[in-house]
């Protein structure tokens, strides 16, 4: 089986545990006011690639990969899940540790059977939730958060370990008490592990410039690090608060 | 056991009382250390003082242009200058290259006119009697080998299809065993060259001549190291008895050869593991402490950060900056499979804590997957810190050189006292197929500078055409330029013959004829445009090829995709095969290396387009890189292109420089947070206080543990 894959990285460091093999895959229904990767966006680019050769890849070197694994990023995974359910059910027959990168935005709870076949062989998601309120998500990504707030306890169910993502924008994604909210909400998930905050960066600026499309955020500085380790001390303290409650 | 040296007491006994041997001392005697970096000390006051010194020094050399201070008049030799302190007091390690810190010798043997430019371009004028002597009287190096060149070497030599070579300054690349000096003195060093000399054949050929007046010259050499030291108030006759004292004996046979010689590479060796040996019998004894020992340490390492040559603006240029490859190797493993970090592999590195990152020493980590965990991480840690650590493939190199070799310049490895190298510049491998594409015609100059093959006259490139054309002039390449090298090598051991270091070694010795390769990765692309693409030739009124036009893509050398990477393996093997069937001087062994690692620049500025696509000018990529941006599935698939190329072929290195970010290696410590529980942990509910202290999860992963 193939899939549609926008390009490969041999040396991940950032995208999971360990040093990890990352697929890019093609095509993803958000359109995140700072996604640095609209290259990855339409659904007809990248290069058609086998399940067959992603492993053979990964396996030439996989000495450099002994405490990693593979991760599939994109572009939004799910939207291909049949191939990412075959790579992840291949991957985990040859012992190769499996990382779903996903914002969850194709899930839908009344049908969750092809997202289950890729779980089924998912030893770790990491789960972007860009905004916790709905109105401020679909204007920051075109997209409602129902679904990916439903996937979010949909995987607790499931106790599939959770590593959620979220990226600080100054005056967009740093409001003290969204992130408490966001905090009280992921905070009452059982199978989170770990929290990633990221600082919005405009390294993305030259892809749109290539592609042609308007900068979204023109003018917004990107966050520092303290931005950053300032919004993650507001969602550990909503975490704190819904473990509290319990 | 007992000794006839008070300098060996408590050392348990081995061949090597019997006979000048490093590495049976070693095995029978150091102490590997598996610990983590806790013991070491800081600076003492008094390192932080002669620093401070240091960088005031250094300051004003900067603001003087680059030079403090230069001989103009005093030749340099062992006994030239008096002693030079920086302060006399606080010193525990003594030791400068002339009478005063950051005054560079004049070293007129390997060539006048180079020591002659160095003075002037820096605003000195040499000596007229210097020069007289050195144009009149006293051939030189420099002057030799063009007494010997033909018209072709020089044609080669002025087009840059061989650049590099050290036909007017000294050749470097071979390390004196220091480390003999502070285990036997000097006097049991001159008894055994003396025996030698009384061994040798006693018919009179001219390589038995050769061996009997290079043995009086290193006899005379050791006399006068022992005459140096004394000007500084120390006999080294006698073993050293102590940590300082071995130190400081070492650092002398070392200073020796840096006043005799400026080579272009001048390393240090192995010496880390050896002077633990002293330093644990110190400690044991209670004659220092951790934080002397620490002091010895740092304050021998600034002696070795401020060797210091007089080199023209050129020669930097070449090299990017004012390189002196002071190489120590730490680290590795034995055959018998213990390995050999102890506490000194850790006190060097952490020099660069006590005296601040620096990029010499050269210290260079023998890296084997066999390394204690504990080290590992420590390297791991120095590495992201200061950025000043070079890694070697010691399971590697192990296979062909044993367990006591050291890293001569950035990666030739040689066993110490037992093996040395004829550096050897390198040929432009790039350069040499646009001459198989123009029949031998300089695709800049336009003339005839290689054999009058006939060109490659179709308006597209044939992938088997072309091979064809490259085979052969790559054939002749590899002929002119190891006759080249026979020259200058004949030469420097005539004129310039590294005495002291030589006098560090033992009598035989294997001699490895180094020469190398430049624009592996151009040549690769170039090759794989012309098989995978179309490569559309366009010449000029003359009608040379001087640009190309590729249609199409092609795979590129860097990602690891085999179809390339085959054919940068081939050119490797091929090249190594042409250099095999010359004749080399001295009976030495040819190997090859490709490791420019920063001279790239000029070897691009000197060779026009290619058929990759690469512009007239422009960089090559240091030593076995790919291009520039030509990589683009990360570093793994980069590495493991580089990874493939025959080390069988390319035995004096191949070198890979590779520079990331440190947060492309994982994720900062306060930004990313492994365990929520723990992050909890510090949360306090009250006043909403959060800290970041956590260890990183990801930064160390990439380590394979023996735990």
């Amino acid at each position: 089986m193939a899939g549609r894959v926008h390009s490969r990285e041999s040396f991940g460091t950032v995208d999971g545990p360990g040093v990890r093999y990352v697929v890019f895959t093609q095509g993803c229904p958000m359109r995140c006011r700072y996604c640095h990767n609209p290259d990855t966006w339409s659904p007809t680019g990248g290069e058609e690639t086998s399940v067959e050769d992603i492993l053979h890849d990964y396996r030439k070197n996989k000495d450099f990969y002994t405490k990693g694994g593979i991760t599939v990023t994109g572009g939004e995974p799910l939207m291909q899940p049949e191939f990412v359910a075959e790579l992840f059910e291949k991957a985990q027959a040859e012992g190769i540790h499996t990382c779903l990168d996903t914002s969850g935005i194709t899930f839908n709870p009344q049908k969750p059977e092809k997202v289950d076949a890729v779980l089924a062989h998912t030893d770790l998601v990491m789960l972007d939730i860009k905004h916790i309120r709905p109105d401020a998500h679909k204007a920051l990504t075109d997209q409602d958060n129902a679904n990916i707030l439903a996937f979010a306890k949909h995987l607790a169910a499931k106790n599939i370990p959770l590593w959620v993502r979220h990226v600080v924008v100054p005056g967009i994604t740093d409001k003290p008490e969204d992130l408490q909210a966001l905090g009280r909400f992921i905070g009452t998930l059982p199978n989170l592990k770990a929290l990633d905050v990221l600082p919005y960066h405009v390294l993305g600026i030259s892809k749109y410039k290539e592609l042609g499309i308007p900068y979204p955020l023109e003018g917004v500085e990107p966050a520092t690090k303290q931005q950053a380790l300032d919004a993650k001390k507001q969602i550990l303290i909503g975490i704190a608060q819904a473990r509290q409650k319990k | 056991m007992e000794y006839k040296y008070e300098g060996w007491r408590g050392f348990e006994g081995g061949t090597w009382v019997k006979e000048i041997n490093l590495r049976s001392f070693i095995r029978h005697n150091y102490t590997p250390y598996n610990g983590n970096e806790d013991f070491l000390e800081g600076p003492t006051e008094n390192t932080k003082a002669l620093w401070n010194q240091v960088l005031d020094l250094t300051r004003q050399e900067r603001e003087a242009g680059g030079v403090l201070d230069m001989d103009t008049k005093i030749i340099s030799t062992i006994t030239s200058h008096g002693p030079g302190y920086l302060d006399k007091e606080k010193e525990k390690i003594v030791g400068f290259q002339t009478d005063k810190p950051f005054k560079r010798a004049m070293m007129p043997y390997g060539g006048i006119r180079m020591a002659e430019k160095a003075c002037a371009d820096n605003g000195y004028t040499i000596d007229p009697q210097v020069k007289e002597f050195f144009t009149v009287h006293r051939k030189t190096h420099n002057a030799g080998v063009f007494d010997a060149y033909t018209p072709e070497m020089r044609a080669c030599r002025s087009s840059h299809i061989i650049t590099g070579l050290p036909d007017a300054y000294g050749r470097g690349r071979i390390i004196g065993d220091y480390r003999r000096v502070a285990l036997y003195g000097i006097d049991r060093l001159i008894e055994d060259k003396n025996e030698q000399k009384v061994e040798t054949r006693s018919a009179m050929y001219a390589d038995v001549i050769r061996d009997r007046e290079e043995l009086s010259e290193q006899i005379r050499a050791l006399n006068d190291l022992k005459k140096m030291a004394a000007s500084y108030g120390f006999d080294i006759s006698k073993p050293a008895k102590n940590v300082q004292e071995a130190v400081q004996w070492l650092y002398f046979g070392y200073l020796a050869a840096v006043k005799e010689q400026n080579g272009a590479a001048m390393s240090l060796g192995r010496t880390s593991t050896f002077l633990d040996i002293y330093a644990e019998r110190d400690l044991r004894e209670g004659t220092f402490t951790e934080k002397e020992i620490q002091e010895i340490v740092d304050h021998f390492i600034m002696k070795l950060r401020l060797i210091k040559f007089a080199r023209t603006p050129e020669y930097n240029a070449l090299f990017s900056g004012d390189p002196q490859w002071v190489t120590e190797s730490i680290g590795g493993v034995g055959i018998c499979g213990r390995h050999f970090v102890t506490k000194m592999s850790y006190r060097y590195l952490h020099t660069l804590y006590n005296l601040g990152a620096a990029p010499e020493p050269n210290l260079t980590v023998l890296w084997s997957t066999q390394l204690p965990a504990n080290f590992k991480r420590y390297c791991a840690k120095v590495s992201i810190e200061t950025s000043s650590v070079q890694y070697e493939n010691d399971d590697m190199m192990r296979v062909t050189h044993g367990d006591d070799y050291a890293i001569a310049c950035c990666v030739s490895s040689m066993r110490v006292g037992k093996e040395m190298q004829f550096f050897g510049a390198r040929a432009n491998l790039a350069k040499c197929l646009l001459y198989a594409i123009n029949g031998g015609v300089d695709e800049i100059s336009g003339k005839q500078v290689g054999p009058e093959y006939r060109p490659i006259t179709s308006e597209y490139l044939d992938y088997d055409e072309v091979m064809n054309r490259y085979d052969a002039m790559m054939q002749w390449l590899a002929g002119v330029y190891v006759n080249t090298l026979n020259i200058i090598h004949y030469m420097h051991d005539k004129y310039c013959y590294e005495k002291i270091q030589m006098a560090l070694h033992d009598k035989k010795v294997t001699r490895w004829f180094a020469t190398g390769i430049a624009g592996l990765s151009v040549v690769a692309d170039s090759l794989s445009a012309i098989k995978y693409a179309k490569v559309k030739v366009i010449r000029d009124e003359r009608g040379l090829a001087v640009d190309y036009e590729v249609e199409g893509d092609f795979p590129k050398y860097g990602n690891d995709d085999d179809r390339v990477d085959t054919i940068a393996y081939d050119i490797v093997h091929m090249f190594m095969e042409h250099v095999r069937k010359n004749h080399t001087y001295r009976e030495s062994i040819p190997t090859t290396s490709i490791l420019t690692i920063t001279s790239n620049v000029v070897y691009g500025k000197n060779t026009g387009s290619t058929p990759d696509g690469r512009k007239r000018g422009e960089a090559f990529a240091p030593g076995a890189n790919p291009m520039h941006r030509r990589d683009t599935h990360g570093a793994v698939a980069s590495l493991a292109s580089v990874a493939k190329l025959p080390f069988i072929d390319a035995q004096d290195g191949i070198s890979n420089t590779f520079s990331i970010i440190p947060g492309a290696l994982g994720k900062e410590d306060e930004m990313f947070m492994g365990d929520i529980d723990v992050d909890l942990g510090n949360i306090d509910l009250e006043d909403g206080c959060g800290c970041g202290a956590c260890a990183s999860p990801t930064l160390f992963e990439g380590l394979d543990t023996d735990e």
